[in-house]
């Protein structure tokens, strides 16, 4: 049984096919990276996983359970959770509440708990709470704790999602461009970080264009292009891909002639 | 049979300036997304100018000139200092329908303080100009007649003015992308306080039609009929121009044959049941087209 | 006194005197407690005491709405609906029925939950300005309701001879302060509820819809559900002011006590003290029940003035007079620094052995 299983699954808009036949696995404890150029499909295959679009063909499959059809709530419930490429926290919210709305699926007392504060209600509070603390200790974030989230920096909100993704206890977790908007100092934190992620236990499915973060950390790596999977591979013979060299570098191409 | 046909023509003529009404709501609702409750005030006010400008022995149709001027003129000024700010500091949207709300109140209690116009209602000049004809053994008012011609000429106008006039396109970009139309170099706050002038215009001769037909006029006469358009609004589909039209003629038509069949209390909601009834069928009204988010 | 300047220059007048207010927000609490106990006992006037009555009635009706508006963003203008909803059946139930009073104001409460409820159906396929416009159709066709259904509600002339509420022989009334110390302690749990329901996981989802609703749906947070609680929370809330409403109106309600204009007003209170505070709820109703009364020398001008406030306020401070987040850290409760010490501990621990 593979950790995660992706066969076939195609994503069409009207006419367009956005994603189209594409299939891939994650391994239980990989790092494993969605590159391609810019409107290549790499997110829509996170919404296809995580329930925000409903496939047009093809079957995923999470430890056992398929995910087709499912809703994201239920996928969420299944172990898997993600971030976004253009960061959507809770501004207005702290940033211990953003992580604590993380736990929320895995909190089991309910709105009577928490209206006459039962014993189940400050128990269950007090353990999250403390596991949102530890979580934000553990990604350098413990400074910020009770800060509003929108007078983070761009970074540390970045981190932040990160964090609220983990709360989640989220067996897989979908990156997408973690490293969009840092510093190179910043980019090289986060990439330790993500690697401790490995050694807790997570499994880390992640789209970015830093090619010094992808290549650094990733244990494997597919390349999409216009919607197709058109390699994968190890970091190494990725680097070396002649299609994945053309993808990027036609792109490129084109562009200069439009200019 | 002949009072249903006659009922039928009540409807359709009272449809037709709901419609005229509407369509002020459409137009900053496209552009805005926003409800603009001050919409109603509007139509009392212009209706107030039309009779202050008559009282000073203007002549009836220069003073709906000067009153749809007037109210143009209002509508611009509430967006310049009060919605433009707002837009600018990128308010939260209830911030702004609560702005419109207040206008709505200044505007309405001004035109009810005693030294002006006092809260009393007051006669308004019929509009009942060439007197009323039989058609068969139908009897239809010349004023509901001009109301209809003089609507259904407007909506015309404005109809040719969004599609094939170059502020016309500079409007429907802007209702598409603000952004993007800003960045394409059109000058999107003067659009928009374009959008609110016509907005305030049609709210004025809505008055002026309205008032002509029932020949009285009261400050709080917009609140009601301006909830009741702007359901016309969003029943046809909000932002479009002749969905204002189709809804105003169904609530304008439902309203009279409820208050005819099933009782006067009936007439007023009528425009709501329709409205909730719509809006659960088909969430963006008749005619109305779904927008896609992007995640 | 250097010290104060430099911190009102870095952070802003503003910000200290929020500061100030969260700081000593007990000491406040307390006085604010002490004083609003002992009013029925200083001998105010019938017309005093009928305002402050009116102000914490609208206190409640703000704390309900807020739940709506404030916490899970649905902007509603139908709240007189549920007003009304409350307020009739409360009245039906005791003058019809002979119900007593407590029993009727729950039942009220409840029914305006269900229609709570089957209103909040629609916001699943309405969003934002769609929905309020439903609930504005709402509050009008409730109105119809009151007035075309005679039989039960006897239209347009209203219930008539509500009595007045009794519990133990005692009888409640605005001379006796009997109706303050009722929505003195209706408006207190009210408060209670709403902090704890903010305070929770229920409260987290909410704001979080309103944040984000997709990031909340992303994070498993059935979206649909917590919206309609929201709905069911804020009716119940705003049903049983209704009941209340009913025997302090000088024993009548009719339709026209419950307008678009109600809606409008309980929105305003919201507006103005503060979104998604429960202090802004108080001082938002304070301010809007006073202000007719205390600017009654403009004569009509008062309303014009309102409006001018209205806009104002919009320009100037768009979160409301009290509508700021707290400058506190946020509360640990005593288990959880408890569970934190008791971790710490564990690690200190784990690592001497090493």
């Amino acid at each position: 049984m593979d950790f995660l299983k992706v066969s076939n699954i195609t994503m069409q808009f009207g006419g367009l096919f956005a994603v189209e036949d594409v299939s891939f696995h994650v391994d239980r404890g990989e790092i494993v990276s969605l590159i391609g150029p810019n409107g290549a499909g790499k997110t829509t295959v996170f919404n296809m996983l995580t329930g925000v679009y409903q496939i047009t063909s093809g079957t995923m499959e999470f430890e056992g359970h398929k995910l087709e059809g499912k809703t994201p709530q239920e996928i969420v419930g299944l172990g898997i959770s993600r971030t976004f490429q253009n960061l959507r926290l809770f501004p207005k919210m702290r940033v211990i509440e953003n992580v604590l709305v993380g736990t929320h699926i895995r909190t089991k007392y309910n709105f009577f708990d928490g209206l006459f504060r039962s014993k189940a209600f400050r128990k269950e509070e007090a353990e999250k709470t403390v596991r949102a603390i530890e979580i934000l200790e553990s990604i350098g974030l413990e400074k910020y704790i009770n800060s509003y989230v929108e007078s983070l920096p761009y970074g540390e909100q970045r981190k932040v999602e990160i964090a609220r993704a983990i709360a989640t206890d989220a067996k897989l977790l979908l990156l997408d461009e973690p490293a969009a908007g840092m510093n190179p100092s910043e980019s090289e934190e986060l990439l330790h970080f993500i690697r401790s992620l490995k050694d807790k236990g997570f499994t880390v499915l992640m789209i970015e264009h830093d090619m010094n973060v992808v290549m650094n950390i990733s244990d494997r790596i597919y390349v999409l292009d216009h919607g197709k999977l058109i390699a994968h591979g190890l970091p190494g013979e990725i680097a070396n891909d002649k299609r994945v060299i053309e993808a990027y570098l036609g792109g490129e191409r084109k562009h200069a002639k439009n200019r | 049979m002949h009072a249903l046909i006659g009922t039928l023509i009540n409807g359709i003529a009272l449809g037709m300036a709901y419609a005229l009404i509407a369509v002020g709501y459409s137009m900053v609702f496209g552009i805005l997304r926003l409800i603009n409750f001050a919409h109603g005030a509007m139509y009392a006010f212009g209706a107030y100018m039309v009779y202050f400008f008559v009282s000073l022995k203007l002549g009836l149709l220069p003073a709906i000139m000067l009153s749809i001027l007037m109210s143009g003129i209002l509508a611009l000024l509430i967006d310049k200092v009060a919605l433009e700010p707002l837009r600018k500091k990128k308010s939260i949207p209830i911030a702004t329908l609560i702005t419109t709300v207040g206008m709505s109140f200044i505007i309405q209690n001004f035109l009810s303080i005693e030294y002006i116009f006092t809260s009393e209602k007051k006669g308004f000049p019929s509009l009942n100009l060439f007197g009323s004809f039989t058609v068969g053994n139908v009897t239809i008012q010349s004023s509901q007649l001009i109301m209809f011609v003089v609507a259904l000429i407007l909506l015309a106008i404005l109809t040719l003015l969004v599609n094939k006039t170059k502020i016309g396109l500079a409007m429907r970009a802007t209702e598409q992308n603000v952004k993007a139309a800003n960045l394409m170099g059109i000058n999107v706050n003067f659009i928009i306080s374009f959008t609110f002038f016509l907005g305030g215009a049609t709210a004025a001769i809505a008055g002026a039609l309205i008032s002509g037909y029932y020949q009285v006029i009261s400050p709080t006469m917009g609140s009601l009929i301006g909830l009741k358009a702007f359901s016309a609004a969003v029943v046809g589909g909000i932002g479009i121009l002749y969905g204002s039209v189709v809804g105003g003629l169904v609530v304008g038509v439902a309203e009279c044959l409820a208050a005819q069949y099933l009782g006067s209390n009936v007439r007023d909601p009528m425009a709501f049941v329709i409205l909730i009834i719509i809006l659960i069928i088909k969430p963006t009204g008749l005619f109305g087209k779904k927008g896609i988010s992007k995640v | 006194m250097d010290k104060v300047r430099e911190k009102i220059k870095t952070k802003g007048l503003l910000f200290n005197i929020e500061h100030f207010f969260d700081r000593y927000k007990v000491i406040i609490s307390v006085v604010f407690a002490v004083v609003a106990l002992s009013v029925p006992f200083i001998g105010l006037s019938r017309a005093t005491m009928r305002l402050l009555v009116m102000i914490g009635l609208y206190s409640m009706l703000g704390m309900g709405l807020n739940l709506l508006v404030g916490y899970t963003g649905q902007v509603s203008l139908g709240h007189a609906g549920f007003y009304a909803i409350g307020a009739y059946v409360c009245a039906l139930l005791q003058v019809d029925a002979g119900v007593n009073f407590w029993l009727a104001l729950l039942i009220g409460g409840i029914v305006s939950g269900f229609v709570g409820f089957l209103l909040g159906l629609p916001t699943l396929r309405l969003s934002g300005t769609y929905l309020s416009i439903v609930t504005l159709g709402f509050c009008e066709v409730v109105q119809m309701i009151l007035k075309q259904w005679e039989s039960v509600t006897y239209g347009n002339y209203g219930v008539r001879n509500i009595p007045k509420p009794e519990l133990f022989g005692f009888t409640f009334n605005q001379q006796n302060g009997g109706f303050y110390i009722i929505i003195l302690v209706l408006a207190v749990l009210t408060a209670l509820g709403c902090h704890f329901i903010k305070n929770s996981k229920t409260g987290r989802a909410f704001i979080a819809i309103k944040e984000d609703e997709l990031a909340a749906t992303m994070m498993g947070i059935k979206t649909s559900r917590y919206k309609i609680l929201a709905f069911v929370l804020s009716a119940f809330i705003t049903g049983i002011a209704g009941g209340f409403y009913s025997v302090i109106n000088n024993g009548y309600i009719e339709p026209t006590n419950f307008t678009f204009n109600i809606s409008i007003l309980i929105m305003s209170v919201v507006i103005v003290g503060g979104l998604g505070t429960i202090r802004g709820m108080v001082f938002g109703a304070t301010i809007l029940m006073l202000f007719p009364e205390v600017f009654r020398f403009l004569n009509e001008w008062r309303f014009v003035i309102y409006g001018v406030l209205l806009v104002l306020m919009m320009q100037f401070r768009p979160q409301g007079a009290l509508g700021w987040q707290s400058t506190l850290p946020y509360r640990l409760s005593k288990e959880t620094k408890k569970l934190l010490e008791k971790k710490k501990a564990a690690a200190e621990d784990a690592s001497r052995t090493k």
